[in-house]
């Protein structure tokens, strides 16, 4: 068993099939970017590869267990046969070599989409530091000098390089159709690249539990072709308020379901400043009085 | 003077609490009175709460497991009703703080009081008659392990009625169960919960580990050892390395929240992911506590109802024992997604699957065993077959997980759910139920009814299935674990077959519950008079059922591996069936004693004081605990004799009724 | 029917090739069977306190800007400590010896050594702490304080218990004499004195050695 090209043949089969079958039912069967793809071939070929020891293991205990019933006279009692070298060596070979593929599969591919990796392309990418609050996702384009919360707008066919921290508790930033999540933590600074190829509006989430408002911790990653996005920052930096340190204290004050806005004049180094919490005395202790028992109201802003 | 605890700990104003809190109260308290009006309690004293028999000690392990079933089932049950109605904000009927606390109790009451004390119940139950011995290493330790599991029990179920439990989920990852986000009680209760318990289910492994080292049968060499025992000697050996970091990691986050240290707060330096780190160290090793003893019940049964040694005896050896080892290397891949690089990442995933090749060719080895056999289809092989087909599919998909960029877009998914689920349920609890079913005519001295029996087994079989594939599915659409509700009405449909598996998998319990209540009324009509109902291989078959406190008059003496096959194989040869005279010898036993009820009493007092802060009660308790442990060091009489004729006249007895009921 | 009735009539079974091993003779003697268990209880507790310096390890520069081991440590303090506590294990050997010899009065005085030399062992880590704590050093300033603190204090907390436990046992020598129980019970005692000293060892290392640079 084993033969790496009959089973790379089932999962090729499997690759091509069930996505189609799946079609635009979003999340991760319906990648958006490279990475979530690339992601997303992994998975098929991995489970194909499992699938063909997987299908006729099950057929045979099945099978087995049927045949050697109590009351089939056909069968053949052999109740001292307890040893056979030959099957002992084709039982330790099988998953072996499985997993000596699966584990090929898994070495590389690790390396190969590790989430700091930058993506190749020919643009240079878009910065953007995600902070996760509670219950919000707040972004900061560093070089663009505007912030925007639980809407994240990206150029298409842009990469988009992250770093994500959290003001609080754990989170996990992910946008199941782009790929990889990558946990937001206090202290921390992780870093996550992807790209969108198309146009269009995909759901993000946060996927790690993080409290009372976990399940309201949404946003939007808008991708917009290049001209779009342009207008889009110009327009921000034009309104709205500036993120300076008591907005920011405003910001972080616990709440659920925010309504998408932007802030233009980011404070600068505010970023660092909420990743190294203690170390900065212009930020203030965020979260003074955390609900805990509450369950804060939908925010039901005027418009 | 009551610390935190005021009469506003009550939810009076929570109807779903005061319903499910009264009704677990009235349970209690009609138990209670119907022990009380039947004058139950010096029976139940004499021979239960203050035995330090390791079968009754297993008994009632395994009682407080099935218990223990049915409050995390009920947990379950309402979480999935909520998440077959919950789309659209504020929707369902469990507002989150309910909601948070029930996946948290869920969780934690599945792993922690339901599977660990049925399999170190059954562990219990059968090691020491599989090894042809009278007790565990040390009885009266094993009686203060089994209380203070009941203790962290007690404490638990508590928190429904008094104050709140965790809603950090099951893990209680900080910063989010730190003081500062979780200044409720519910943390505290989780953590003392689990302390207390922990320090019996570590006790319990120590002393479980030393009677398979240590006490054996004459001529019963480690390779002799039924695979029961391997398993469970794997499993105790993981107990004794994993639970110490549990223990060393809930203190420290005990001691953020009580002394305001900063080992895992955001603040001050501290650094949460070292818990996740610590926590998962104790915690992938837990995985394979738990499945290993399935493992373990699944040999001996499918070996017995074949009719057949077990294949490649040495093979299941060496990968139980290989399993053992790599489960202390993989720790990591609970958490690619914490950014720790792409050599760790790659590292720990190979490892994790290195780890499928062994448990691999366990199912090959169980496979072939029934291959050549007479299978026949009892319950227990309807679990073990039922369980064959179901783990390797949630093998592979752990399998599938163990790649780190398929873990990126399923880590936390309901994929994950249904992955584990997929093990659990269909590894974990087929495997304890498999084990249940197996041992109780050993237990109790008949047989369960099988018609029942089967029932349960279809209906968890299917209803695992259809509550369960669908998550697997949903991962796949994006749905993240431990939403109370949701925004994407596409999810719904697969929500509700799920909710509709939970109903089948409800059937299930109830059948297990017919199942006893018809044996038991039947009892007289299944008696079990040979003491070796499936023609068993192994030591425990050739006692009587029940087994007397001794459980062997004259320990046996081994000469190979399925002991008590070859000696039954021998005696039909040679037609001996007379009972030779053999030479009884008065036999110690140790005396029952009440000290693990009082230390549980005083476990349970001091974690509540420790949890409501209620400093005086905090010494008092402690200062009890410690009078207890002189007071049974000053003891003097700690073993009773049991005369020789008494022996002598129970075997007797036994050897005419094996030989009348099972006469060739 | 027993086991015990069809038994002993073959030589003993080369089934797998292996010969009978040690266990042929049945369970180990009571007192084989309590310190293997006490044993592996210390090395339960031993893996406890690998997950604390596991901990101080990784924590050992989260000063919080607060102050440091090298501002804080006093080596001569920690030396002496040392001293009384590997003094305090060979004073545990002569009263382990004086138990084989059923010597009380000799036990009596070695466990009376044991006990004074750590008590002055526990006397000085206390004073040691209430000197940081005077200082401004407390648990809750830093996670490396937090660390240092749980993982010296852990082990001072099983010194102390060390002290009660040798208390009682001599009372129990007193009350009751040599009995097996006693003896067993002493045996224990000295493989968990003796752990106390190893891991002392390691704290000494890791935490005033390595964690003052």
């Amino acid at each position: 068993m084993a033969r790496p090209a009959t089973a790379l043949a089932l999962a090729a089969a499997l690759g091509l099939a069930l996505p189609g079958l799946a079609g635009c039912s979003g999340g991760i069967l319906d990648p958006q970017g490279p990475v979530a793809a690339q992601e997303l071939t992994i998975l098929w070929d991995s489970l194909g590869i499992m699938l063909a020891i997987v299908i006729p293991t099950i057929l045979a205990t099945l099978g087995v267990a049927w045949w050697f019933r109590a009351g089939n006279a056909r069968a053949n009692y052999r109740p001292d046969w307890e040893y056979s070298g030959r099957i002992e060596m084709v039982v330790w070979a099988i998953p072996t070599m499985t997993v000596l593929l699966l584990g090929g599969i898994g070495w590389v591919s690790a390396r190969d989409l590790d989430p700091p990796k930058p993506l190749a392309a020919d643009t240079p990418p878009v910065t953007v530091q995600v902070v996760s609050l509670d219950w919000k996702w707040l972004f900061i384009y560093p070089d663009l000098d505007i912030a925007s919360v639980n809407h994240l707008v990206v150029p298409a066919g842009t990469p988009v390089s992250f770093q994500l921290t959290s003001d609080g508790v754990m989170n996990s930033f992910f946008v199941p159709q782009l790929g990889s999540q990558i946990y937001t933590m206090p202290g921390m600074i992780t870093r996550l690249n992807l790209r969108a190829d198309r146009p269009g509006r995909y759901p993000g989430i946060s996927a790690q539990f993080s409290g009372a408002g976990f399940p309201d911790m949404l946003f939007t990653l808008e991708a917009v072709p290049r001209d779009a996005f342009d207008g889009w920052v110009a327009n921000a930096r034009a309104q709205g308020e500036a993120l300076d340190a008591p907005a920011y204290a405003r910001l972080s004050q616990s709440s659920r379901a925010d309504r998408p806005r932007t802030f233009r004049d980011v404070m600068p180094g505010l970023f660092d400043a909420v990743a190294n919490p203690g170390r900065n005395p212009a930020l203030p202790q965020t979260n003074p009085h955390w609900p805990g028992h509450e369950y804060p109201p939908l925010n039901k802003d005027p418009e | 003077m009551f610390g935190k605890l005021s009469w506003s700990a009550i939810p009076i104003d929570e109807p779903i609490d005061m319903i499910a809190s009264g009704l677990m109260i009235l349970a209690v308290l009609g138990v209670l009175a119907w022990v009380t009006v039947k004058g139950y309690w010096p029976y139940l004293w004499r021979e239960w709460l203050t035995s330090v028999d390791h079968k009754r000690i297993g008994v009632m392990y395994v009682v407080l497991a099935l218990v223990m079933l049915l409050r995390g089932f009920t947990d379950a049950v309402m979480m999935r009703l909520q998440q077959a109605i919950s789309v659209g904000p504020d929707a369902g009927y469990l507002p989150p703080e309910h909601y948070n606390q029930i996946f948290s109790a869920h969780g934690t009451i599945m792993i922690f009081f339901m599977a660990m004390p049925f399999i170190i119940g059954l562990m219990n139950f059968a090691v020491p008659l599989q090894l042809g011995i009278r007790d565990v290493a040390f009885p009266t330790l094993n009686s203060v392990s089994l209380w203070l599991t009941a203790s962290g029990i007690l404490l638990t179920n508590m928190s429904l009625v008094i104050g709140e439990f965790a809603r950090t989920g099951w893990l209680a990852y900080p910063p989010l169960s730190e003081l500062k986000y979780s200044p409720g009680v519910g943390v505290d209760y989780y953590l003392w919960a689990l302390q207390i318990s922990g320090v019996g289910t570590l006790l319990s492994g120590i002393n479980l580990a030393t009677t398979i080292l240590k006490m054996r049968a004459p001529g019963m060499g480690y390779m002799r050892m039924p695979v029961f025992c391997w398993t469970a000697l794997a499993s105790n050996l993981l107990i004794i390395a994993a639970f110490p970091v549990l223990t060393a990691t809930f203190a420290m986050l005990l001691l953020d929240r009580y002394l305001g240290m900063h080992f895992f707060t955001a603040d001050g330096d501290g650094n949460p992911m070292m818990y996740v780190n610590l926590i998962w160290v104790w915690g992938h090793p837990e995985v394979y506590i738990l499945i290993l003893p399935c493992f373990g019940v699944f040999s001996e049964v499918v070996a017995t109802f074949s009719g057949k040694p077990l294949f490649g005896y040495r093979s299941m050896v060496a990968a139980t024992m290989a399993i053992c080892i790599l489960s202390f290397i993989v720790w990591l891949h609970h958490f690619f997604t914490m950014g720790a690089g792409a050599n760790v990442n790659g590292f720990f995933g190979v490892m994790t699957m290195i780890i499928a090749v062994p448990t691999g060719v366990k199912v090959y080895n169980w496979l072939f065993t029934m291959y050549g056999g007479r299978v026949r289809f009892s319950a227990p092989i309807l679990w073990s077959v039922g369980f064959m087909v179901t783990f390797v599919i949630g093998g592979m998909t752990g399998v599938l997980l163990a790649v780190p960029p398929a873990d990126f877009i399923l880590h936390n998914s309901l994929f994950l759910i249904a992955h584990f689920h997929n093990v659990i349920i269909g590894g974990v609890v087929f495997g304890v139920l498999a084990g249940y079913m197996y041992w109780f005519p050993k237990a109790f001295g008949f047989t369960l009814d099988e018609g029942w029996g089967k029932i349960s087994f279809w209906c968890w079989f299917v209803g695992f299935y259809l509550a369960f594939m669908p998550l697997y599915y949903l991962g796949m659409l994006g749905m993240t674990r431990r939403l109370q509700h949701y925004d994407n009405p596409g999810w719904q449909p697969w929500l509700i077959v799920a909710a509709v598996g939970v109903a089948f998998i409800l059937a299930g319990i109830l059948a297990l519950i017919v199942q006893l209540v018809v044996s038991i009324r039947t009892r007289d009509h299944r008696r079990d008079h040979t003491g070796d109902p499936w023609h068993g291989r192994t030591l425990e078959w050739s006692t009587p059922s029940p087994p007397p406190a001794w459980n062997f008059a004259v320990l046996p003496q081994v000469e190979r591996e399925d002991a008590y096959w070859h000696m039954k194989r021998r005696a039909r040869e040679e037609r001996r069936a007379a009972a030779e005279a053999l030479a009884y010898a008065p036999i110690h036993m140790p005396l029952n004693s009440p000290t693990g009820f009082v230390t549980a009493f005083f476990a349970v007092v001091t974690g509540f004081a420790l949890i409501w802060h209620i400093w005086w009660l905090v010494i008092l308790g402690l200062v009890g605990a410690l009078i207890t442990t002189l007071v049974f060091a000053w003891r003097d009489e700690s073993e009773f004799e049991i005369p020789a004729d008494e022996l002598a006249r129970v075997d007797r007895a036994h050897q005419q009724a094996y030989w009348a009921g099972s006469a060739p | 029917m027993t086991a015990t009735t069809l038994g002993g009539h073959e030589p003993a079974g080369t089934h797998h090739g292996m010969p009978a091993s040690a266990s042929a003779a049945g369970p180990a003697p009571k007192r084989i069977i309590i310190a293997y268990g006490f044993w592996l209880f210390l090395l339960s507790d031993i893996v406890m306190f690998s997950a604390l310096f596991a901990t101080f390890a990784v924590l050992g520069k989260a000063t919080a800007g607060g102050p440091t081991g090298a501002e804080l440590f006093d080596a001569r303090n920690v030396a002496v400590e040392t001293a009384l506590l590997l003094f305090s294990s060979f004073s545990c050997g002569m009263m382990s010896l004086a138990m084989d010899a059923r010597h009380r009065r000799a036990f009596y005085l070695g466990a009376a050594i044991t006990f004074i030399l750590g008590l002055g062992f526990l006397v000085l880590e206390m004073r040691e702490f209430a000197d940081m704590v005077a200082r401004g050093a407390t648990a809750d300033r830093s996670a490396f304080l937090s660390g240092f603190f749980t993982l010296v204090g852990c082990h001072g907390a099983h010194v102390a218990v060390g002290l009660l436990w040798l208390v009682v046992m001599v009372a129990q020598v007193a009350d009751k004499g040599w009995r097996a129980t006693v003896l067993h019970r002493l045996m224990c005692f000295s493989l968990f004195w003796h752990a106390l000293d190893i891991i002392w060892v390691a704290l000494f290392t890791i935490v005033y050695l390595m964690g003052a640079r």
